[in-house]
């Protein structure tokens, strides 16, 4: 059963078109990059899947129980792209409250585990409001994370860290995928999403417009190699052409020190596929 | 239910830890403090073990003077409780749906299994509760003022007071509903200024009850019924002086918080009634709403 499935799910806000028609599956343990430009649909995408936007057409599921659903919430955990937690309570409170409204019995060492996963277990009793936002974000993912949840959708979830957060949340997301968690990653951070996801998904006015895993989607550029002549590219060369290649060039009497073979980047894939839209 | 009990010890901790809360405190003791002096100065001012003789001869009328100010000053006190809670309910309220959601604040427990009926239920639960206990309590501390003033007991006790909580709770749940439609900012001025109309259509009623007029008595009426906090109020400010007879009664009847009319037997089923349909339609209309 997938973690996740969504067919023809369409959203409209009176005239306008958030989407129109997505068909979208992450499968038990698998990491799902959603990538877009600003208003594509990504975050109305996740809303839906977590019951907070009601569909205009299509379904979505999440575990097999209609998003929304008891169950469906039961599920899943969510960190939404703009969110604030209340300043008075401090990270362990949080989290408890979390705890009794997942029903999750995990209690003290449950909290104490998420902590330490974020990163955040010297600031257990420190108030929310006095921490800086890349804590708070952290916090976020330790609350969506309450209850040991099949799904996880974190939307943004690394918008204001800093780069020793980025890569706190990038093995933490791998440490997801070791457990078997199945996780829907809404961001603009390409090169994060390529470095952790199993399959990318980009949305482009609504609708989905590529799909795949990354080496799927991406198309040669040719092989570079390194001589004693300097760097020459043969462009229309692919992977299995770069033996013959070097051994021409070695033949020629060329001395080779390295090659390349070249594909296109996921930042190429994604202009490609949303033809330079932004927002 | 569990999961409304969850959210109602959360914004029970929330009432008392957010800033507000000595805000209203400081409010509140301000009040009390200014209530017991003026209360102490103003009997001092007054002889109260006389009567006052109006007329001649025959047509002699008694008028109380220790009831007739106990009770006015009490009535004055009573319009300040109901305020007081009013804010307090404004404050606990006036946010919970629009306002947390463009915050961010509300879909971290939205997403939850508890739903949004628990999240309504216990939002209304926990500021009818908190501002509940605070106009009783503060109801009480200003009558052991006036008794310890002037020896005056009111002719009803315990009905007034959960008069006065069965308003904040209908404010609360009027507050709770706007919070679904209107942003924080908007929905806070909307209740105020429903709350005022209230209070002047209460005025009108009154007045219109001293000139005999059918249509300020009717504007009355139907303002009760539209918002019955102000019914209540009304309620409570009559059971004060319930039995009071004679010119007395008359008397107050002249004053700015004696002339409220009885709301009749059927003032309580009826505010049962209208939470329960607001929070129906609150709820429906939640339900659709796209956070």
């Amino acid at each position: 059963m997938a973690a996740f499935r969504a067919q023809g799910l369409a959203k409209r806000y009176g005239n306008v078109t958030a989407l129109g028609g997505v068909d979208l599956e992450v499968a038990e343990g698998e990491l799902v990059g959603l990538l877009g430009p600003n208003g594509a649909g990504k975050s109305t995408l996740v809303k839906i899947a977590c019951g907070l936007v009601r569909a205009s057409a299509g379904t979505a599921e999440v575990a097999g129980a209609p998003a929304g659903s008891p169950a469906a919430r039961g599920a899943l955990g969510y960190l939404a792209e703009l969110f604030r937690f209340p300043g008075w309570y401090n990270a362990d409170e949080l989290l408890a409250l979390h705890q009794r409204l997942a029903g999750s019995e995990g209690g003290e060492a449950e909290r104490a585990e998420l902590l330490d996963l974020v990163g955040l277990t010297e600031a257990r009793s420190r108030k929310v409001e006095d921490m800086s936002k890349g804590m708070q974000q952290r916090l976020g993912i330790a609350q969506a994370l309450v209850g040991r949840p099949r799904l996880l959708f974190l939307d943004e979830p690394t918008s204001a860290l800093d780069p020793v957060g980025r890569r706190t949340v990038r093995r933490l997301l791998e440490e997801l995928r070791r457990r078997g968690v199945s996780v829907l990653l809404n961001s603009h951070l390409l090169s994060e999403v390529e470095l952790v996801c199993d399959r990318v998904v980009i949305l482009s006015k609504g609708l989905v417009v590529a799909a795949g895993r990354t080496e799927e989607l991406a198309r040669p550029r040719g092989v570079e190699v390194d001589t004693d002549a300097g760097t020459r590219l043969f462009d229309s060369a692919r992977r299995e052409d770069a033996p013959r290649i070097v051994a021409e060039l070695v033949a020629a009497g060329e001395k080779v020190y390295g090659v390349r073979v070249l594909e296109t980047t996921l930042e190429e894939i994604y202009l490609e596929a949303v033809e330079g839209e932004t927002s | 239910m569990r999961g409304a009990v969850i959210v109602a010890g959360y914004a029970v901790q929330e009432s008392v830890r957010r800033r507000v809360f000595p805000v209203v405190l400081v409010l509140t003791l301000a009040f009390l403090g200014l209530y017991s002096f003026g209360v102490y100065k103003a009997y001092q001012s007054i002889d109260p073990g006389s009567t006052e003789s109006v007329g001649n001869g025959d047509q002699l009328a008694i008028v109380d003077t220790q009831v007739l100010f106990s009770a006015t000053l009490f009535g004055l006190s009573i319009f300040a409780v109901l305020f007081l809670g009013t804010v307090l309910a404004i404050f606990l309220t006036h946010a919970v749906v629009r306002g947390d959601a463009e915050r961010g604040l509300l879909q971290p427990l939205v997403v939850r299994p508890v739903g949004r009926a628990a999240l309504l239920a216990g939002r209304f639960g926990a500021a009818a509760l908190v501002c509940a206990v605070y106009v009783v309590l503060v109801y009480a501390i200003s009558l052991f003022v006036m008794h310890w003033v002037t020896g005056w007991w009111p002719d009803q006790i315990v009905v007034p007071a959960l008069e006065l909580a069965a308003a904040v709770a209908v404010i609360v749940a009027i507050s709770l509903f706007g919070s679904i439609f209107l942003s924080a900012i908007a929905n806070g001025i909307a209740i105020f200024m429903v709350f005022g109309a209230g209070l002047v259509a209460g005025l009108l009623g009154q007045i219109g009850e001293a000139l005999n007029s059918d249509s300020l008595n009717t504007i009355a009426n139907v303002s009760s019924w539209a918002l019955p906090f102000e019914a209540l109020y009304q309620d409570a400010l009559n059971g004060i002086t319930s039995e009071t007879a004679g010119f007395t009664k008359v008397a107050l009847s002249l004053g700015p918080f004696g002339g409220a009319q009885p709301a009749g037997a059927w003032l309580w089923p009826y505010v049962v009634a209208y939470l329960a349909a607001l929070g129906a339609v609150g709820l429906w209309a939640f339900n659709r709403k796209d956070l």
